[in-house]
């Protein structure tokens, strides 16, 4: 376990994971597991943790990502640490951050750009209210609030133009109100009361987009109602004859992971950003879960879904594992993006918790030949829960988050690492890349899976690295908002974004969009080069999706977002160019409409078009995402 | 990156250096041995040449197609691959560094003797220098001589540079020694055609490509295809041009850089060799025992040689919203695609910007302007008045953007004289009378043919330096005609006759396709500027001064326009029905014998055959 303390409640902890892994607890395996990396159950009562509040802002930043309690920071002495409780790094010393920082951007704690400290309220404008509306909704009996903060909070995902207007006090659009329906028959009396007031609607789940998909479009003049489905939170039923469960579609990864947890089950649906996105919100973007390889992603993970549309309710009208009925219903809800409709119930598949998880890594003397043995894990179909491939740069990133080592037989030892790697073996430290990889199932069957992977690996040069490597690797993804906060305090701005593409293109890919970031970085007057770095995060059978980090320094740029948003922009387009596709998880929302055409053909948008169309024909649900 | 400059003569152009100046000072051979470390590509994948033997006939492209004729032919798969082994084999270079000094030793003292100096645009190497390490290059030297691609080499050694790949014709392969030197120093031989051979074109675009994207040393090739016999610039070939750019289109370079280079010489070595190809003695073919005697060229005085490395072209850049590259994205990358009309499009106008380049990088000599006038008075000058015009030439040239090397502080008549001199053999000087005239054959008993068909080559010799200046005084020249032949000033009406003779002329001149419009302004814009028009909202008018420019410039297409006059007359009156082309240039020869090179026979069929006004029935 990470802490050793004695306290009753770390007993508990023990305990719960104990139960959820079904391991032995003197088992050191056991302590590893893929639920570290995220902030922890709350301490006081971890079995009935307290959902998301309305009022999100009490437990989370108003401009920036997750928990107030968190946040990095460079302390007095310019050392990095991380803040709070809630996650492994927490109250930990990150000693090489600060270097790895300063080098990588040319930045400088000196000069810092720190945000505005609390909301202008006098900024927001006031509510274009639909009077009737709220009448008729109170009469109802749904919650509702036009309290300013509530509003804001609810007017942006995480892209990096909204939060960084946020930091700099500037608020734009925001939802005239926000109501939080509690069930099903909520959802289907307020999209009525919104059909006959024409009040437009915008679905919000855990607030994570970064497609600009929550954003209130500039050219809507009606009311905005922000419909929050945190409270739709309930695990409605489990069947464990026929392994599932039937969840409202408000919960979040977290919560829903831990109730399933306490009965011995798993979704293992499990996306960077689970610890704050809605089961909602994963059917509406077809969202893709680090341990696919094992339990697919969100549309091989539903079986049922109910969504509340302005003509009525579409479901499917039984549980069969699969249907011959015509082009499947279910496809015009996944990645619909909340322009269709509200979804409110989802039954999805379960499975009994793994007996044993395993990180482990690779070390590759080159980003080619852990391509090439991605590649071949995925010919021979046999990669585990989740395995990804970081380039140079990430891997020298994520050393930066080592934390501080405790002994000098640890340092000694990370030496000797690096010496039997870099010397011994001849890796070139500025080309060496790490594989990190997630191993799940039963102990002996695991083991014996891990031996298959290192024996490809080893074919490809491949070196293994251990588990704390991999451990760290999974680590970065989900500190790196966190982290883009920090940044944000000392003059860098950056952002991820993600592609699938066919494996023989992956390298030529991989090369071009990051030498096309650095190029328009400079070409657009960017002082420093700038971060760009990729990994491969998942493979299929016939390719892989593609993540990259993109970050620089903006000091010296008189319109940094805006430059930001050129090379992204740029990016992309290389990104097509190359033969990638315009999403494979993070959607297209407002933020890549413009490709929409080009990539589903004229035809394709059309169908999507007359779908709404039907659907909704009073564009209620009038987010202006896709199309 | 290719758009032209609005003021030509404003443009900076970077200083040149004699490069033989120090091996005049030290020792060659130990200059031929010492330590040659070039700078290297960032992105390159060190392999032998072997070993690149091997990568490409393992590559998919290659297999993809061996199995598509073994299947169409009914051969086996072994045998298909046996004979795309063949093929590379009779094409792959074996570069050596040994043959290279070798190569670099005996040049040394060759030029020292051909040349009073090489000159090199040193900013041009830098530019290089830095280009080499961030993409593969592909150097596109423009091609007057034999000398051209050994002095690339030559010159690449000397600054460090990595030493290129040459797409050679195979003649040279009949060179039994020679043919293998030069293979052994980066020469790869390909066949002179090879239409329809699917394996031949599989194997050498998989050879270009894969030295391409593993970095391997730059690739140089000629544009125009072959040498050009009259010193003009000849439509480029996009073949090659297509090989080159396709790593880029299907991304597996992020780009690649082309550099044009314009290599000019104040006298070419194979003047009158070219002369009498033109009138339809054969072109000697490449031996060794030929090279051998014509060893006498090593006596005499080429004057100075210009090598400018111009200013490298990214693809990416020149690519941008002219070719969507998403459109290899449905095909797997391997198979083979013919361009896309689009991309043949892209391909042909940027082959003819890069020759423009080149053209316009060419540094012209003094001798060059005394030869268009020459050429214009076929009676010859007194030395006083071709001082005056050559002087007044000089000046327009100059307007017109002419890169010309016209040496400072010198009287211009002390100018004039060195370059007669120099070009003695294709004039001659009596009582400060200058006239072309043939001073090398001996005067004994010609007939009255020999006689014509040596004063032809003279003729045809110095049309060749008229020509490397044609291109400074194209566009004003095709307005000035226009002018002069649409009977009107309304600017339409001149337009219109500009349009037809460009298009007429497109053959013969590098005009690129589409540029109707902006090469008329850009015409307009010259001549306006010298005074010589008045270019009002629908009218075109010619100033009280302008008149002996428009005569000049209407004299230096004059020509052309009656060789082609002279090719539309011949098929008119001659009524053979069944003119085979072979037939046709010795037929026009006979027809009318004087001033009429095949070079511009072919042009004028060519552009009679596009426009129609020809047909060409397969017998």
């Amino acid at each position: 376990m990470a802490s050793n303390s004695s306290s009753s409640s770390a007993q508990q902890r023990l305990r719960i994971i104990a139960g959820h892994l079904q391991k032995r607890p003197e088992d050191e395996h056991a302590s590893v597991a893929a639920q570290e990396c995220k902030a922890e159950t709350p301490r006081s009562n971890p079995s009935s943790a307290a959902p998301v509040p309305k009022r999100r802002q009490e437990i989370m930043k108003w401009n920036g990502w997750g928990y107030s309690d968190s946040r990095f920071l460079f302390n007095k002495k310019g050392q990095a640490e991380f803040t709070g409780k809630r996650y492994r790094l927490s109250g930990l010393i990150l000693p090489s951050l600060k270097d790895w920082f300063e080098g990588t951007f040319g930045a400088n704690l000196q000069h810092k750009s720190p945000a505005t400290p609390t909301v202008n309220l006098s900024a927001v404008a006031p509510p274009n209210l639909n009077e009737p509306f709220i009448e008729d909704l109170k009469a109802a009996g749904v919650a509702a609030s036009h309290d300013p903060e509530d509003r804001v909070f609810r007017a942006h995902g995480h892209c990096l133009h909204e939060i960084f207007a946020l930091r700099e006090g500037r608020i734009g659009r925001v939802p005239d109100m926000v109501v939080w329906p509690s069930c099903h028959s909520d959802v289907e009396k307020i999209v009525e009361l919104a059909c006959k007031h024409n009040v437009c609607l915008i679905p919000y789940g855990g607030g994570t987009s970064v497609s600009s998909a929550l954003e209130c479009p500039h050219e809507e003049t009606r009311s905005i109602v922000s419909l929050d489905t945190s409270q739709m939170n309930r695990i409605l039923w489990i069947d464990e004859k026929n392994l599932t469960a039937h969840v409202e579609a408000g919960i979040i990864g977290q919560d829903l992971e831990r109730q399933l947890n306490e009965h011995g089950y798993c979704t293992g649906h499990e996306p960077d950003s689970m610890e704050f996105s809605s089961l909602g919100g994963w059917v509406a973007t077809r969202a893709s879960g680090m341990k696919k390889n094992i339990y697919g992603n969100i549309e091989d993970l539903v079986v049922h879904i109910k969504m509340v549309t302005p003509r009525g309710v579409i479901e499917k009208s039984c549980l069969g594992p699969r249907m011959s009925t015509g082009p499947d219903i279910h496809h015009f809800i996944l990645g619909s993006e909340g322009t269709l409709g509200v979804v409110t119930e989802v039954t999805m598949k379960i499975r009994p918790i793994p007996e044993y998880q395993k990180y482990g890594s690779v070390v590759f003397p080159n980003f080619q030949q852990g391509v090439a043995c991605l590649r071949e894990v995925a010919r021979q179909r046999c990669a585990p829960a989740s395995i990804r491939l970081m380039d140079n740069e990430q891997f020298q990133f994520g050393h930066a988050l080592k934390p501080q080592v405790s002994s000098i037989f640890t340092s000694f030892l990370d030496g000797l690492k690096k010496f039997y790697i870099t010397k011994f073996k001849g890796f070139d430290p500025h080309h060496l890349c790490v594989a990190t990889l997630l191993f799940e199932g039963d102990r002996g069957k695991v083991l014996q899976h891990e031996k298959q992977v290192y024996d490809i690996a080893a074919k490809f040069g491949g070196l293994a690295a251990g588990e704390d490597n991999g451990q760290r690797g999974y680590m970065l993804t989900f500190v790196i908002a966190y982290l883009r906060d920090l940044g944000m305090d000392y003059y860098v701005i950056g952002e991820s974004f993600e592609t699938s593409v066919p494996w023989d293109r992956v390298l030529d890919l991989c090369r071009n969009v990051k030498e096309r970031i650095v190029r328009e970085c400079k070409e657009r007057g960017v002082q420093f080069p700038p971060l760009s770095t990729c990994r491969v995060t998942q493979t299929y059978d016939a390719g892989a999706c593609v993540y990259f980090y993109f970050a620089f320094n903006y000091r010296g740029l008189s319109d940094p977002v805006h430059v930001y948003e050129q090379v992204e922009h740029a990016a992309r387009e290389e990104i097509l160019a190359n033969g990638g596709s315009l999403s494979h998880h993070h959607g297209v929302g407002k933020l890549r409409k413009e490709w929409m055409k080009e990539s589903v053909s004229g035809v394709g948008l059309g169908m999507l078009k007359s779908v709404k169309e039907y659907v909704d024909p009073q564009n209620i649900f009038g987010n202006r995402n896709l199309l | 990156i290719l758009s032209y400059p609005r003021h030509p003569v404003l443009k900076k152009r970077d200083d040149f250096e004699d490069v033989l100046e120090e091996r005049r000072r030290s020792s060659d051979l130990r200059y031929a041995l010492r330590c040659y470390t070039p700078t290297l590509y960032k992105g390159l994948v060190p392999c032998k040449v072997s070993m690149l033997k091997s990568i490409v006939l393992q590559s998919d492209h290659l297999q993809c197609v061996i199995k598509q004729v073994s299947s169409e032919s009914g051969d086996s798969t072994e045998c298909v691959a046996e004979e795309a082994s063949l093929i590379l084999d009779e094409m792959a270079h074996r570069m050596q560094l040994s043959t290279v000094r070798f190569f670099v030793f005996t040049l040394s003292k060759a030029f020292k003797r051909l040349f009073r100096s090489v000159c090199v645009n040193e900013e041009g190497i830098q530019r290089l220098q830095q280009a080499v390490q961030e993409h593969p290059v592909v150097l596109l030297p423009s091609h007057r001589s034999y000398m051209d691609f050994l002095m690339m080499s030559y010159l690449l050694y000397m600054f460090d540079l990595p030493l290129p790949v040459i797409a050679a014709g195979m003649d040279f392969m009949s060179m039994k020694f020679i043919g293998e030197m030069l293979r052994m120093s980066g020469a790869f031989f390909i066949r002179r055609s090879f239409g329809g051979d699917k394996l031949y074109w599989a194997v050498f675009s998989e050879y270009v490509k894969t030295m391409l994207r593993k970095g391997y040393a730059p690739i140089e090739f000629f544009l125009e295809g072959t040498r050009s016999r009259t010193c003009k610039s000849l439509t480029p070939k996009t073949g090659l041009l297509n090989i080159v750019m396709e790593p880029f289109f299907k991304g597996e370079l992020f780009d690649v850089s082309l550099v044009p280079v314009s290599i000019s010489y104040e006298r070419v070595l194979e003047e009158s060799l070219y002369a009498r190809e033109l009138l339809g003695v054969p072109k000697p073919k490449e031996s060794t025992s030929g090279l051998l005697k014509a060893r006498r060229v090593l006596s005499e005085d080429y004057g100075s040689m210009h090598v400018y490395f111009g200013h490298p072209v990214s693809v990416r850049s020149l690519a941008e919203g002219k070719i969507k590259r998403s459109q290899y994205n449905l095909l797997p990358r391997y198979i083979p695609q013919k361009p896309s009309v689009d991309t043949h499009e892209f391909l042909n106008d940027a082959a003819f910007r890069l020759v423009r380049i080149q053209e316009e990088n060419m540094v012209l000599k003094p001798w060059v302007l005394i030869a268009t006038l020459l050429l214009q008075n076929p009676d010859g000058m007194d030395l006083s008045s071709l001082t005056e015009q050559t002087d007044w030439l000089r000046h327009l040239a100059l307007a017109f953007g002419a890169f010309l090397d016209w040496p400072d502080h010198e009287a211009c008549s002390e100018v004039i004289s060195c370059s007669l001199a120099l070009h003695r053999r294709l004039l001659s000087v009596s009582a400060g009378h200058v006239q072309l005239s043939v001073t090398d054959a001996p005067q004994v008993e010609t007939t009255p043919e020999e006689a014509v068909f040596q004063r032809a080559v003279v003729v045809l010799s110095c049309a060749s330096y008229r020509n490397q200046i044609l291109h400074v005084f194209l566009r004003p020249a095709l307005l000035a005609v226009a002018m002069q032949s649409a009977n009107s000033s309304r600017k339409d009406d001149i337009y219109n006759c500009f349009n037809f003779l460009r298009n007429m002329f497109s053959n013969e001149f590098i005009l690129c396709p589409g540029d109707s419009v902006q090469d008329f302004e850009e015409a307009c814009y010259l001549l306006m500027k010298r005074g010589v028009l008045q270019v009002l909202e629908h009218e075109i008018v010619m100033s009280a001064s302008g008149q002996s420019t428009l005569a000049f410039l209407c004299s230096v297409l004059e020509p052309f326009l009656q060789g082609y006059q002279v090719v539309c007359r011949y098929l008119c009156e001659e009524t053979n029905e069944n003119l085979t082309e072979k037939e046709f240039i010795p037929a026009v020869r006979s027809f009318c014998f004087v001033s009429l090179s095949s070079d511009l026979q072919k042009n004028a069929l060519a552009a009679l055959l596009r426009l129609k006004a020809v047909r060409k029935v397969k017998v």
